[in-house]
């Protein structure tokens, strides 16, 4: 399964993935039978719908008016300073409503629900991040919405399952295998294979079967596309370098995507390191697992010799996944995205440093990003650009944090 | 002749319809799994499908979920599984058995090493849960290289046009899918399986396997009847959940609820 990354025609890149789903040998669509009608009257309609001005004017509408887009892109000086080398831009996701990109992606596939008549929504969440935004909308759009979350997340992630709750939605803690966002993943699937008349299934990561990895990317697009507007307002060029952090991958795809075929701008996706990459401990398919199959879908996973789905480990609920969307694979296979990892240290230096010197709490996820951005803008010129993609708030982390700074509130 | 395509001929010759039951390979322990499936055998089944755990068993429902659990507890992969096979063959060369399982564990050995060794152990099947036709066309051609039959899925949501495409792509039997579920799902509807595998036999000479939702010898004399073959998983697996340390009692619970599935099918 090796991929010649040599001439890889950029544009041909964008238009992937093929009809069947396929980004080169990853994506696809692997789940049993009964969600194949699903999967394919899902993929219809999306397609229509992408091509009806109508519903992309509703799109856009609830994005600036509901969501508050477009986000800002702030030059945080001070950050810069500490760096000592390129400037460094922050693509502020935190300050959509419901304090992180998902709710980009749960609005455009609540619309999608909405023209299916389906009255029920479902959805897996890690940090609770997605759980929320689809709590959000289904509370706006009078759906039923049921929220899957491993049972150690919906423990370290307390704020968010009340706020969930309070949204009006039903959080249930999935208890089998390792009781994490592939757990809740797995039990989405099976409520999903059992209510597929009723129920839509709101998937939050760039990943699982065609066609979420290609939908959720078309609705986080608009990270990358705004981001290269507002650096053609602020500095008259695009950026050097755009840094995200990568569980399964959505708001790095929305960030990279609209990017892809700007040769000049290198791309850096930031994965949960946790204990470091020489051990097990981490959440590092891209860069240390193997091509399998997963969700749905065939791409990187962390697995064991006989493939056997491997526990993960982030400080990060959000990263705490063993795969990654397939579009992440591909990219990484013809080298136009370097991908990287930062360790649960690192994470949390960077969370305490832009908390205290910029005033921005980013979330442990983001935190990645911004620790391996800093790292990065240390070795380039101070003419040089740096964006971060700052995915989320980090409010639903303070007690995660105390707890390791051996505080208890 | 593959044992597949023997079995229903010699059932179709007696009149009788299949009784395939499902345990998962290493399940409560690798050491047992070779007696449980003589067990069956002697109890009544037809065929053998033979799970091969795996770790998120995203199309199963709790009871085979603990299941694999239980096997993995042992390592049990899918070589070992294989190796099963090969030790049931040295006192069985006539049952079939057939693989049924995810695809990453296929995936990772790879399909050609998987196919070849597969044919090697004297398996005569294989249904990947994950892998519907449009993704198999590589791995079909290894199973097909070595006289190995894919069996896919049906199920009550598939449309006209995907049951045809099924069909083509499907050898040895096919699987309906009586519920909307995972494995281990209520009670099914007996007059809208028949409806549906009406549906289907007008597509394919095939022969009809029913499965999810068959638990006693009453719900297996019904499917039996509009039906080639009945499949039972879970309430075969419950036997092995409750008796975990009881090997005794293991192989007399699967043998009594095996003797009643066979005698009510058979009457």
């Amino acid at each position: 399964m090796s991929i010649d990354n040599t001439n890889v025609d950029l544009k041909a890149v964008t238009e992937l993935p093929t009809e069947t789903g396929h980004f080169g040998p990853y994506g696809g669509r692997f789940v049993s039978e009964t969600l194949m009608a699903a999967l394919d009257d899902l993929t219809e309609l999306y397609e229509r719908l992408s091509k009806d001005p109508a519903f992309q004017a509703e799109y856009d509408k609830d994005l600036a008016h509901y969501v508050g887009r477009p986000s800002p892109l702030y030059f945080a000086e001070r950050l810069t300073e500490k760096a000592g080398g390129a400037k460094i831009y922050l693509k502020r996701e935190d300050l959509n409503h419901t304090g992180a990109h998902k709710v980009n992606n749960t609005i455009g596939q609540a619309l999608l629900a909405k023209y299916t008549g389906k009255p029920k929504v479902i959805a897996e969440t890690g940090a609770g991040q997605h759980g929320v935004a689809t709590a959000t909308v289904a509370a706006r759009l009078g759906l039923q919405c049921t929220v899957f979350m491993g049972k150690t997340d919906v423990e370290r992630q307390k704020l968010n399952v009340y706020r969930m709750r309070l949204l009006g939605a039903e959080v249930v803690p999935v208890t089998s295998g390792t009781a994490t966002l592939k757990d809740a993943m797995n039990e989405a699937m099976r409520h999903w294979v059992t209510n597929v008349d009723d129920t839509f299934y709101i998937i939050g990561t760039a990943a699982g079967p065609h066609p979420y990895p290609k939908l959720v990317r078309d609705f986080q697009s608009i990270i990358g596309r705004e981001t290269k507007r507002q650096s053609m307002e602020l500095e008259g060029r695009l950026p050097d370098a755009v840094v995200a952090c990568v569980g399964g991958g959505s708001n790095a795809i929305g960030m990279f995507y609209p990017f892809i075929e700007d040769e000049a701008v290198a791309m850096y996706g930031v994965e949960a390191g946790g204990h470091g990459l020489d051990g097990d401990d981490h959440a590092a398919p891209l860069c240390k697992g193997k091509p399998g199959v997963l969700h749905g879908n065939r791409t990187y996973l962390m697995e064991d010799e006989n493939g056997q789905i491997m526990g993960t480990h982030s400080v990060s609920a959000g990263l705490d996944y063993p795969g990654v969307g397939p579009e992440h694979a591909y990219l990484k296979d013809i080298g136009r995205v370097n991908y990287v990892a930062a360790t649960d240290d690192e994470a949390l230096e960077a969370f305490h440093t832009l908390t205290e010197i910029e005033g921005i709490m980013p979330a442990l996820e983001s935190s990645h990003a911004v620790a391996y951005g800093m790292k990065l803008a240390a070795g380039m010129d101070k003419d040089q650009i740096v964006v971060i993609n700052l995915s989320g708030r980090g409010d639903k982390d303070i007690h995660t944090v105390a707890s390791l700074d051996g505080i208890e509130i | 002749m593959n044992r597949v395509d023997q079995c229903f001929a010699d059932l179709k010759a007696a009149g009788k319809k299949a009784l395939i039951p499902y345990i998962t390979g290493g399940d409560p322990k690798p050491n047992l799994t070779v007696e449980l499936m003589h067990t069956l055998v002697e109890s009544g089944a037809d065929i053998i499908e033979l799970g091969v755990p795996f770790s998120d068993p995203m199309a199963d429902g709790p009871t085979i979920q603990l299941a694999c659990e239980r096997a993995l507890a042992h390592n049990t992969s899918l070589k070992d599984i294989l190796g099963m096979v090969k030790e049931f063959r040295e006192t069985n060369t006539k049952t079939p058995v057939v693989l049924m399982g995810y695809l990453n564990p296929v995936e990772v050995m790879g399909y050609e090493t998987f196919a070849n060794l597969a044919k090697a152990s004297g398996l005569d099947g294989v249904l990947v849960v994950d892998m519907p036709p449009e993704e198999s066309q590589e791995l079909a051609g290894y199973l097909k290289e070595n006289d190995l039959k894919m069996i896919f899925l049906m199920a009550p949501t598939t449309p006209d046009a995907r049951a045809k495409t099924i069909c083509e792509h499907g050898s040895g039997y096919l699987y309906y899918v009586s519920v909307k579920g995972v494995t281990g799902s209520a009670a099914l509807d007996v007059a809208d399986v028949k409806a549906n595998l009406d549906r289907i036999r007008e597509k394919t000479d095939l022969p009809l396997g029913v499965g999810f939702g068959i638990k006693d010898g009453q719900t297996a004399a019904a499917v039996a009847k509009v039906s080639d073959a009945v499949i039972v998983g879970s309430a075969l697996v419950r036997c092995i959940e409750e008796n975990e340390n009881a090997p005794e009692v293991i192989k007399q619970k699967l043998s009594s609820l095996m003797k009643e599935m066979r005698e009510a099918m058979d009457a």
